[in-house]
């Protein structure tokens, strides 16, 4: 096969100011607020005036009956290129190689991607009972467990096919609430011990509560631009090498094991030009920690089934042998709906500029983000991932 | 192993009635395809005309070729158990209030894979299992895996029992005794475990053969009911309404004549004040009890059946009237299920082909015999079936009625 | 007015002549008449409130009823039998008003009611009773007092068995005695029928139905109270509604006795 991508990179390129508006886990405000503070701030952070601005794009589910098009007038932007993005989890990576493109081809010249919700005591409730056609047909009915149920399954199946431990994902699930007690705005200030976590009260076995991410409300945002308009401004960028993304991957598997990530990662690392061992630290998806394994697994980083003796063999704090969601992950920091999707790539963006404060991964030099998204039925449907390089 | 069902504990008086909820009603048009199968006690998935591929969740094309032309078809249900949850957490009213809910994904053989409820006797991820569709208590098909081979005490699983309506340790209202029909039912529900059989009786003095036997039966409890007369009925569910589970509404008056065979309306009004307004009279009187009593512990009101008949789909000239008063019928019982669905208690409608009467005499066999109509009956109570469809004629008028009804209509006006 | 009605009312205000109501309450409960299914058949009493100050009518309480013309304590004109069928005045609108207010001669038959559900009253036993009490005056009603309505119990009025039903009536030399020998005006019973439960399969089939209104002559069923009025001196007082071309009806039935 050959190696080299069909596609062409994204040079000149980058991405630049991230942003995170804090987390709270219930809000009276609307997703409009959330999106406007993150507007606002990265307007601030990056010095340039709002109507520089001509490119937005946006992810929320909690806008209804709003889309990105309704909400340019809320924040008074006349952009002339537009993006609204559903894809939960994949909608930081999606976000950043549209908004890439659109610059890169002078669609837009300054792209604002934003992504926010808020949490409102029973909105959670609201978004699972209407969040597909599918869920609503044949899962919601079957007890209402949520995303919860669903991951269950994926879990379960995962730990008998592959011979997985639950003290294998409380291995993940502690390092990054170790992450997160290094990131302020994380909303768990506790640090988690592996016992602790094998006996907290089941949800949906083998689910238990601190597999499954706490719903809140936040946003996140950074900007897109060249890499001569940052240099111009004097903002710290980052370069994007290489970027994938694939929907309903593998309809035909009984069960999810893998996601888009096994099809497409050989073209993101050689439109990278760099492989996994160059990987400096990977911030992945985590609603659930088999996902984080499933991105583990088929970006690259061990065998399909390996993913037990992978996370037996590393340590995953900012400081470990395979830094990851050096941040806190959802996990620890909570879950801000659609921002959660962003997660990885703000906290990708701040260790690669170098913004991580006590958290910061010495010498990151690459970055792997990894996207997940949309528990339509039985699966997963949306994944994206994108490899960024300190510029 | 399911532990066997036993008989409640009486109620505590001074504790709160629980009131009803319903597991998440909300479907797509398209995915109503599984449950008007489930109605019929029947699993069917989409099935492409072009490219045979089975597909679930239901959708409106073929995930494979795009094509439009799917077709309901009934499936096996085999398949393997792939995987096996238990939610401790809900956010659903209903299911918390049943927690822990066991959850099953299914490989099925056809090649799909679903989510399920599942029986407490699937064994292990791994395992084979049957999944079957049934109705819920807001009235949609579900999923359910079973185990592949009976298991003891299989029909008192608390999960399955959630979407039955078995008749075990439950009180019942049988609107007439006086009929065979009548006195088939009252002893296919003791044999099904009833706890106690309410009998109704009209015009006592008429002296029907095998009422007075029913009076030997320690669960049964003869009571004067004459659906045409409302203070009776009013007066008896004043009396019963608090305590009955279920209702069987057999009481039918069925005279054999169509428009021209017999002069004035005397008749045909005879049929429409038992048959139909029967029914309203009865609904309006039982209907809020049953409805205030829908998630009452075990053995909580639960089901409300309507004997009608399958003239009810197309009028059978020669039985013209008594047809058109089934036809009211069915139509007053879909009130009645839409009116009864907030309580989560089911209406099943029952549309046997001719029954092996008097007032059959001269129709010509296959005919439905009381014991075989009875014992449709208590399967479906059991089954959480919706729609039932007793006998040979009963099955083919089906069939006709919807391959196309205007050509079952044209056929039957000879 | 004339003397004779002061000195009625006066006697009824002082209580001198007495009111005896004939009549049972109508209500769902009572049976009507069965016959045999295929047959047309009486609508029984039904009653269905139309608002009782509810949001139906906030400040009034009423029903509406239905029932056939032969429901519970009820009145035969002769056009309910094929016999009269053409007769003139044969119907509720148009017989003559003054037959409806009578002498009544009471046969006490209780004893042997009790002791034969199928007793059928004879030309002997009329005649023994007229030995005692005097002769039956034309245009008076016979009553056959059998105490039939003492039972409250549908099932023992009504009294079936697998062979039909079992209450008293006359037998037709009975009938016609009283009709050709002594002109009675009509005939009434405490049960179902003016004639016995088993009479179809008497000589004609219902002789009290059949002769009597053959010849013009009425029947009252369904009376009580029978065991108050004296064998002889009461005034009955039977105005059936008048339905036009009604074969009978529903009624109040008042009896006049004297102190």
């Amino acid at each position: 096969m050959d190696k080299r991508s069909a596609r062409r990179g994204y040079e000149g390129v980058v991405a630049v100011v991230p942003i995170t508006v804090p987390y709270v886990r219930y809000s009276i405000r609307t997703a409009h607020w959330f999106l406007a503070r993150v507007l606002a701030e990265l307007i601030r952070a990056s010095g340039i005036d709002k109507a520089s601005i001509d490119g937005l794009c946006v992810s929320s589910f909690t806008l209804a009956p709003d889309t990105a098009i309704g909400l340019t007038q809320h924040l008074g932007v006349s952009p002339r290129w537009l993006d609204h993005i559903p894809l939960g989890g994949a909608s930081g990576v999606v976000a950043l190689r549209r908004a890439a493109r659109a610059v890169q081809c002078g669609d837009a010249q300054v792209v604002a991607c934003i992504s926010g919700d808020t949490n409102h005591v029973d909105s959670f409730r609201l978004t699972l009972s209407n969040f597909s056609s599918f869920a609503r047909d044949a899962v919601y009915p079957y007890g209402a467990g949520g995303p919860n149920a669903s991951f269950a399954f994926l879990t379960a199946n995962y730990m008998r096919e592959f011979g997985l431990e639950r003290a294998d994902f409380g291995k993940l699930c502690v390092a990054q609430r170790d992450n997160a007690l290094r990131y302020p705005q994380a909303l768990f200030k506790r640090p988690l011990g592996l016992q602790e976590y094998l006996d907290a009260r089941p949800i949906a076995e083998p689910l238990r509560l601190f597999d499954c991410v706490m719903p809140c409300a936040g946003a996140e945002g950074f900007l897109v631009m060249s890499a001569d308009r940052a240099r111009s401004l004097g903002l710290a960028a980052v370069q994007v090498l290489g970027t994938i993304e694939r929907h309903n991957s593998y309809p035909d598997d009984p069960v999810q094991v893998r996601g888009g990530w096994a099809m497409d990662r050989d073209d993101l690392y050689a439109q990278a030009g760099r492989g996994p061992q160059d990987v400096d630290l990977m911030q992945a998806y985590d609603d659930y920690p088999v996902i984080s394994l499933m991105q583990i697994e088929d970006l690259g980083f061990c065998q399909k089934g390996e993913g037990a003796r992978f996370i037996r063999e590393h340590s995953f704090t900012w400081d470990g042998n395979f830094p990851f969601n050096t941040s806190g992950g959802q996990l620890s920091v909570g879950q801000a709906g659609a921002a959660g999707g962003y997660l990885g790539m703000i906290e990708a963006l701040r260790q690669l500029t170098d913004a991580a404060a006590d958290r910061q991964v010495a010498k990151a030099q690459t970055a792997l983000v990894s996207g997940f998204g949309m528990i339509n039925f039985d699966r997963g449907l949306a994944s994206g991932a994108a490899l960024l390089g300190r510029a | 192993m399911t532990s066997p069902l036993t008989r409640p504990r009486r109620k505590n008086p001074v504790l709160r009635t629980r009131l009803p909820n319903l597991p998440p009603g909300g479907r797509s048009r398209v995915a109503l395809g599984l449950t008007a199968a489930a109605a019929l006690g029947r699993f069917e998935l989409q099935c492409c005309r072009d490219c045979g591929k089975v597909q679930y969740p239901p959708s409106e094309a073929c995930q494979v070729c795009l094509s439009e032309r799917l077709q309901w078809r009934e499936q096996s249900g085999a398949g393997e158990l792939l995987a096996v949850t238990e939610l401790a957490h809900s956010n659903d009213l209903f299911f918390r209030e049943r927690l822990p809910w066991r959850l099953g994904m299914v490989r099925l053989d056809c090649a799909v894979t679903v989510v399920a409820h599942l029986h407490g006797d699937c064994a292990a991820a791994g395992a084979r299992v049957r999944v079957e569709a049934v109705l819920d208590r807001s009235g949609q098909g579900v999923l359910i895996a079973m185990p592949d081979k009976e298991t003891a005490h299989m029909a008192d699983d608390p999960q399955l029992r959630e979407f039955t309506c078995d008749p075990k340790y439950r009180k019942v209202l049988v609107t007439d005794g006086r009929t065979a029909v009548g006195q088939a039912i009252v002893h296919s529900l003791i044999r099904a475990g009833a706890d106690l059989i309410w009998v109704g009786q009209s015009e006592p003095w008429k002296q029907f053969p095998g009422i007075e036997a029913l009076r030997t039966l320690p669960q049964v409890s003869l009571v004067p009911l004459d659906l045409s007369d409302s203070e009776a009925v009013s007066e008896l569910c004043a009396e019963i309404g608090g305590r009955v589970d279920i209702v069987i509404n057999n009481a039918e008056l069925h005279r054999p004549f169509g428009i021209a065979a017999r002069a004035g309306i005397e008749a045909a009004r005879a049929e429409m004040d038992i048959n139909y307004f029967g029914l309203l009279r009865l609904a309006q009187g039982l209907g809020p009890a049953l409805r205030a009593r829908g998630a009452d512990g075990q053995s909580s009101a639960v089901a409300w059946v309507n004997l009608l008949s399958i003239y009810a789909l197309s009028n059978y000239p020669p039985h013209g009237t008594f047809s058109a008063s089934k036809a009211a019928a069915l139509s007053l019982a879909q009130c009645l299920r839409a009116e009864m669905r907030p309580a989560g208690v089911r209406v099943i409608n029952v549309f046997p082909g001719p029954i092996d009467d008097e007032w059959n005499q001269t129709v010509l066999p296959p005919k439905v015999s009381a014991a075989a109509l009875a014992t449709a009956i208590t399967r479906a109570l059991q089954q959480g079936i919706e729609d039932v469809f007793p006998g040979d004629v009963a099955q083919e008028w089906l069939a006709r009625w919807r391959d196309n009804p205007k050509a079952l209509e044209r056929e039957l006006a000879g | 007015m004339s003397t004779t009605l002061l000195q009625l009312v006066s006697e009824l205000a002082s209580g001198a002549i007495r009111v005896i109501d004939l009549t049972q309450t109508l209500s769902p409960d009572f049976p009507q008449i069965a016959l045999p299914p295929e047959m047309g058949q009486c609508w029984p009493f039904r009653i269905e409130e139309i608002s009782h100050y509810d949001e139906r009518g906030p400040a009034w309480y009423w029903n509406n009823f239905s029932c056939g013309e032969h429901t519970g304590t009820h009145f035969d004109a002769p056009a309910h039998w094929v016999s009269g069928r053409d007769l003139p005045n044969n119907t509720t609108d148009t017989i003559p008003v003054g037959d409806l207010i009578g002498p009544a001669c009471v046969i006490d038959c209780s004893a042997q009611a009790a002791a034969d559900a199928d007793y059928l009253l004879d030309v002997a036993t009329i005649e023994r009773w007229e030995a005692v009490h005097g002769r039956i005056p034309p245009r008076a009603w016979l009553l056959m007092r059998t105490d039939w309505s003492k039972r409250t119990d549908p099932v023992a009025y009504q009294n079936y068995d697998e062979t039909g039903q079992h209450t008293p009536g006359p037998n037709a030399e009975a009938v016609r005695f009283l009709i050709d020998e002594r002109q009675v005006i009509g005939f009434g019973s405490e049960s179902i029928g003016t004639d016995a439960g088993q009479a179809h399969y008497q000589r004609p089939p219902y002789p009290c139905h059949y002769y009597m209104h053959g010849s013009g002559r009425y029947g009252l069923q369904c009376l009580s109270n029978l065991d108050l009025l004296p064998p002889t001196g009461a005034v009955l007082i039977c105005p059936p509604l008048k339905i036009r071309k009604g074969s009978g009806s529903p009624l109040r039935v008042l009896a006049l006795v004297g102190a």
